[in-house]
């Protein structure tokens, strides 16, 4: 798919109101304000309606100083009337902003039925007619969207590495910010002017959705990727540029709305990271969470296989029984053929035995657990018949340090129920 | 001690009287509290001793009243104050490792705009050290126990090297670890001529961990001096008739 | 005015159809509303209004008509799926419930525009309506439309009429609810489905924005008036229907004006009306509860200030530097407690300027705040673990608040310490005025 000239411009345009809407977007979601850019994309309209009847312009200064205003007045009034009306939070943001943005609509088709602010473009904007206005810049004739959404972009940016330390503060702790003399207030309604500006700049091209979708989405899943906030606000940015590039292809491919594919890649974005981010990710997870099955099935049948050596030395058990003993079923199955692809047991004719190496950790296993039950009994004063079961689920879990540990505060070579623990390199 | 210490005042709360929602949670609060002690605030559930923390702090605003803290208003005062809150109080899902936690402690000195830079790294990791948790300087926050993180909020405290340090019930829900560590650290401050108003609930440790208290229920019931004031009639008068904590400070008054 | 008349009397058939539907879904909205605004879903439904989108699209992929009953099905679904993945976020990652809803929002109505898009393309595509969803355009409603909503919200509301008291400890305290034995679970499911229900019928009269709003605005307009549940209920339901009415009925006066924002804007306005003017909860109210008690407490401790700077001592005047010291208040604050005290003649200016003394009747009111402070002091301290819930400074009088054999008690306290004010009709005599407690 080749691109012209005005389609790279336009995806330009995409790829930094991503950025300029990512970084803000990182503290908007971190501060659990997210829903307060969505309710501040849709406010700031009657700002916009009134400042264009006031001045007859569609000039960005009095826009952004309108929306500005309108902005504001959604985070100051929700919060007011959260504290007076008893009304949950979400509730008092929603009353405000639904109003707010009826009033806009019935504003703009009230007294501005020439404007091409229509409730349509406020939604989803019109980003493909980005590159028919232009501005001469430098001697190159670049769209005024691109000037305008790369100004937020860079500023949004500086802000954000200038104010970093107090950004970071507040978000993390306002109680301890406001303290420490940095008003967290102070912060939040500058973040807020921050995003109500972002808001309108971003508005014309592609719309209050898609706005929507770039404050929150990269900023979110960057937050599944990393565990630094640095990190997460670069990654943000990298997300931010990727989904709408990659959104405004699809959308030329398909020929469908450029702002809607570009939210929908957005949604995309974040569905793989939810699922395939390396540590917090759902994949990473349940991987874990089937390895730790798997590793306490392993020692179960070492365990058991130790257990019948010791009351028959030599013996050996049948596969089936080692598998029904651990729970049978898939798990089971997996299990017993790890064992003997890592040499801990090896087949017979007449059923499964230790190897050497088997031998040893099943020796450190049943020490552990025997250990833990001398433990509870001793220092819990657990009656006998009740330490067997918390000990079976603690073995798992317990470090050599902590095994020793205990061997030296017990210091005892037999377990509650008379039986040897066994040394650990007999 | 020295008398000096003994009569210089760190924190002076005149009248305050602090009300929610038109329900007085502070009545009419009076109190000097010296300098270079350790002191608990007790009271029962509900008695607005958070809230006093949060009044000396400026968080919440006064019906009436005033706060002064070595004898200026917190405004002037702000960087001599350390605060240690509660540890339901932050999203423990935040991306900041413990080191930037402690880091944080530093801001206040750097004022706007300003990085911190390598010393103040330094004292960061210093004060993980000194709780016990410079191993764990890397480690996402939400990675770590309760403990650990109670006294990740404590080396934050130390970190700011303030002069007066409040503390939101630094031993709740901690292991027995965390709480020798946090008692070693107050006993440290307290030698180097550091105030700290902490909300304490286990009455039993008052007298061990804590040289002066202010018992208060709504009102100030009593503050003094653990010998003089930890008594049974001001614990009555403060706890009213409840049993469970009456026994409970019983058992701790017969270790005084 | 003659179309004003007729839409008053409900001459046009259309109108007549139009003005019932709005009626019914500002009923429905208003009711579930209360739920959902309690259970804090308010942004949910905001959230499933926008999800319902492609939904629509694709039951038109699917049919390849305009059906409303099939859009509304397909919406429902989306709805629901949109609500499931808000779920499955939250419980299953470290992304917070505001994102969660945000990116839901946000990216399923993404889907639903492009979709849109592509239908618009399509040579039948334009009859297929679906800008109406979008947007929403109450004007466009035929009859069997209204039918169909009509059936939807009557069913909403039975079903909210029933089962209102389990919702309702659903709302208030779910651990409990699911304690005594209720199907929370099933409850919350019930409930997200009455909103997706809500919402989705509001598609095509009121647009994405405006049907979410319409969940949330009456309920909580009505939350103002009342701590009930039930007449919370009544009063979201009849702004629901107030709102929808007037705003329909003005849209068809000025052609020009959509419907939706007219409705919301109707609601908007019921709500800040219940801001400004409800009893107990509105501000204004608010407002003047405060004025009036800062005002009486300052006077309660001028006059408590003076009686004991008079305590065990002869009347006399007394300077107002002296009273200034007493306590922690401004000059300004002192002046304007001089000020109204002299006006309720309860003080009055001494012989020098600057100086002030109680009028008699000024001594025994004086006496009689003094009493009740140190009576509540004394309560407080002797009887902290009910203090909590019986202290109210509003209460002038001891009397009203506490039993008789309690004040007898504590009076008997005070006499011991020597610091009962005599009671209101003697002259004061004694007072040790010793430090307490």
């Amino acid at each position: 798919m080749m691109l012209h000239e005005g389609e790279w411009w336009t995806l330009l345009a995409a790829v930094l109101c991503g950025i300029a809407c990512a970084v803000p977007g990182c503290f908007l979601v971190l501060r659990k304000m997210s829903m307060l850019g969505d309710a501040i994309s849709h406010a700031i309209l009657p700002g916009l309606a009134a400042a264009f009847l006031l001045t007859g312009t569609r000039d960005l200064l009095p826009m952004l100083i309108g929306a500005g205003i309108a902005g504001l007045a959604t985070a100051v009034l929700s919060a007011w009337i959260t504290r007076m009306g008893n009304v949950p939070e979400d509730a008092a943001m929603g009353v405000v902003f639904s109003t707010l943005f009826a009033l806009g609509v019935i504003m703009i088709s009230l007294a501005a039925r020439n404007v091409d602010l229509d409730p349509g473009c406020v939604l989803y904007g019109e980003i493909a007619m980005t590159p028919f206005t232009r501005v001469e810049l430098f001697g190159a004739s670049i769209p005024r969207a691109v000037i305008i959404l790369g100004s937020a972009a860079i500023i949004n940016s500086m802000l954000a590495a200038v104010f970093f330390k107090e950004l970071k503060l507040a978000s993390f702790d306002g109680a301890l910010a406001t303290s420490l003399g940095f008003s967290a207030a102070l912060i939040h309604y500058c973040l807020m002017g921050v995003v109500a500006s972002t808001t309108v700049v971003s508005f014309e091209s592609v719309g209050s959705v898609l706005v929507v979708a770039m404050l929150i989405g990269p900023a979110a899943s960057a937050h599944m990727l990393t565990d630094r906030l640095s990190r997460m606000l670069w990654l943000s940015v990298i997300l931010a540029a990727l989904a709408a590039g990659a959104g405004y292809l699809a959308a030329l491919y398909w020929n469908v709305a450029a702002a809607g594919m570009m939210s929908v890649a957005v949604g995309v974005e974040f569905a793989l990271c939810v699922f395939l981010a390396p540590r917090e990710g759902v994949v990473a997870k349940l991987v874990r969470r089937l390895r730790l099955s798997q590793r306490i099935a392993r020692e179960d049948a070492l365990g058991m296989l130790f257990r019948s050596g010791e009351v028959r030395p030599g013996s050996a058990l049948p596969a089936g029984t080692v598998r029904g003993g651990i729970g049978g079923g898939l798990r089971a199955r997996l299990a017993v053929w790890g064992l003997s692809r890592s040499k801990r047991v090896s087949s017979h004719a007449d059923g499964m035995r230790l190897t050497a190496a088997g031998e040893s950790d099943a020796r450190k296993l049943v020490r552990s657990h025997r250990l833990w039950e001398s433990f509870l009994a001793k220092y819990l004063g657990l009656p006998i018949d009740h330490v067997h079961e918390p000990s079976e689920r603690m073995e798992h879990y317990i470090t050599p340090e902590l095994r020793e540990g205990i061997n030296a505060e017990l210091r005892t070579g037999l377990d509650p129920q008379g039986k040897r623990i066994p040394e650990e390199g007999e | 001690m020295t008398v000096a210490q003994a009569t210089e005042t760190a924190v002076e709360v005149h009248d305050v009287t602090v009300a929610y929602h038109r329900k007085p949670v502070l009545w009419d609060v009076d109190v000097l509290l010296p300098a270079g002690h350790l002191i608990a605030i007790v009271g029962p559930n509900g008695a607005g001793k958070s809230t006093l923390l949060k009044a000396i702090l400026g968080l919440v605003p006064l019906a009436s009243g005033k706060v002064e803290i070595f004898g200026r208003p917190l405004r002037k005062a702000r960087s001599l104050v350390g605060y240690v809150p509660q540890r339901e109080s932050v999203d423990w899902d935040f991306p900041i490792d413990a080191l930037g936690v402690a880091l944080m402690g530093r801001y206040g000195r750097l004022g706007w705009v300003r990085r911190p830079g390598k010393a103040d790294r330094e004292a960061a990791l210093t004060s993980l050290a000194k709780v016990g948790m410079a191993d764990y300087a890397d480690r996402q926050i939400s990675r770590l126990s309760g403990g650990q993180q109670q006294r990740v909020f404590l080396a934050r405290a130390l970190a700011q090297d303030a002069t007066l340090y409040l503390m939101d019930e630094p031993f709740a829900g901690v292991d027995a670890a965390t709480e020798r560590a946090i008692v070693d650290v107050l006993r440290e401050l307290r030698e180097q001529g550091k105030t700290v108003i902490a909300v304490h609930h286990d009455l039993q440790t008052v007298p061990e961990y804590f040289d002066h208290v202010m018992l208060l229920n709504m009102r100030l019931v009593a503050s003094g001096a653990v010998q003089d004031v930890f008594t049974r009639e001001n614990l009555h008068k403060t706890y009213g008739g409840r049993l469970t904590v009456l026994e409970e400070a019983a058992e701790a008054l017969r270790r005084v | 005015m003659s179309d004003l008349l007729r839409l008053i009397t409900l001459q046009d058939a259309n109108t007549r159809v139009v003005l019932l539907g709005a009626a019914l879904l500002g009923l429905a909205a208003g009711v579930v509303g209360t739920f959902a605004v309690l259970r804090r879903r308010a942004l949910v439904g905001d959230a499933m209004a926008h999800a319902a989108l492609p939904g629509v699209c694709l039951a038109y992929f699917v049919v390849g008509e305009r059906n409303f009953a099939a859009f509304l099905i397909g919406a429902f679904i989306a709805g629901l799926i949109g609500a499931g993945c808000i779920v499955l976020i939250r419980a299953h990652t470290r992304i917070k419930e505001d994102a969660a809803i945000g990116i839901v929002l946000a990216s399923f109505f993404g889907l639903g525009i492009s979709l849109s898009s592509a239908i618009q393309q399509q040579p039948s595509g334009n009859r297929a309506g679906l800008d109406t969803f979008i947007f929403g355009k109450a004007a466009s409603m035929v009859r069997s439309d209204v039918v169909f909503i009509g059936v939807c919200a009557a069913a909403i509301v039975a079903i909210v009429a029933v089962l209102a008291r389990e919702l309702g400890s659903l709302c208030f305290d779910r651990g409990f609810s699911a304690s005594i034995g209720r199907p929370v679970v099933w409850l919350d499911f019930l409930l997200m489905g009455l909103i997706c229900l809500c919402a989705v019928i509001g598609l095509p009269a009121a647009g994405v924005v405006m049907t979410a709003a319409m969940l949330t605005v009456p309920a909580a307009a009505a939350r103002f008036w009342t701590d009930h549940l039930r007449i919370m209920l009544v009063l979201s339901g009849v702004f629901g229907i107030v709102s929808g009415v007037v705003g329909v009925g003005i849209s068809a006066l000025r052609p020009g004006l959509a419907a939706g924002p007219l409705v919301v804007l109707v609601a908007g306005v019921i709500f800040v009306v219940s801001l400004i003017a409800a009893p107990r909860r509105g501000v204004a109210a608010a407002w003047w509860r405060r004025r009036s008690l800062r005002r009486r407490v300052l006077l309660q401790n001028l006059l408590r200030a003076m009686h004991e700077l008079l305590e065990g001592s002869s009347p006399r005047d007394l300077r107002e530097s002296e009273l200034l010291a007493k306590r922690a208040w401004t000059t300004t604050q002192l002046t304007t407690a001089l000020r109204r005290a002299s006006r309720m003649g309860l003080a009055q200016p001494g012989d020098h300027p600057h100086a002030w003394r109680l009028t008699p009747a000024g001594v025994t009111e004086a006496a009689s705040v003094t009493r009740a402070h140190r009576l509540w002091e004394l309560f407080l301290i002797e009887q902290a673990e009910i203090a909590a819930d019986h202290v109210d400074r509003d209460a002038d009088q001891i009397e009203h608040v506490l039993p008789h054999d309690v004040i007898a008690a504590l009076e008997a306290r005070l006499v011991a310490q020597g610091r009962l004010p005599a009671s209101p009709h003697a002259i004061p005599v004694v007072g040790s005025g010793g430090p307490h407690a």
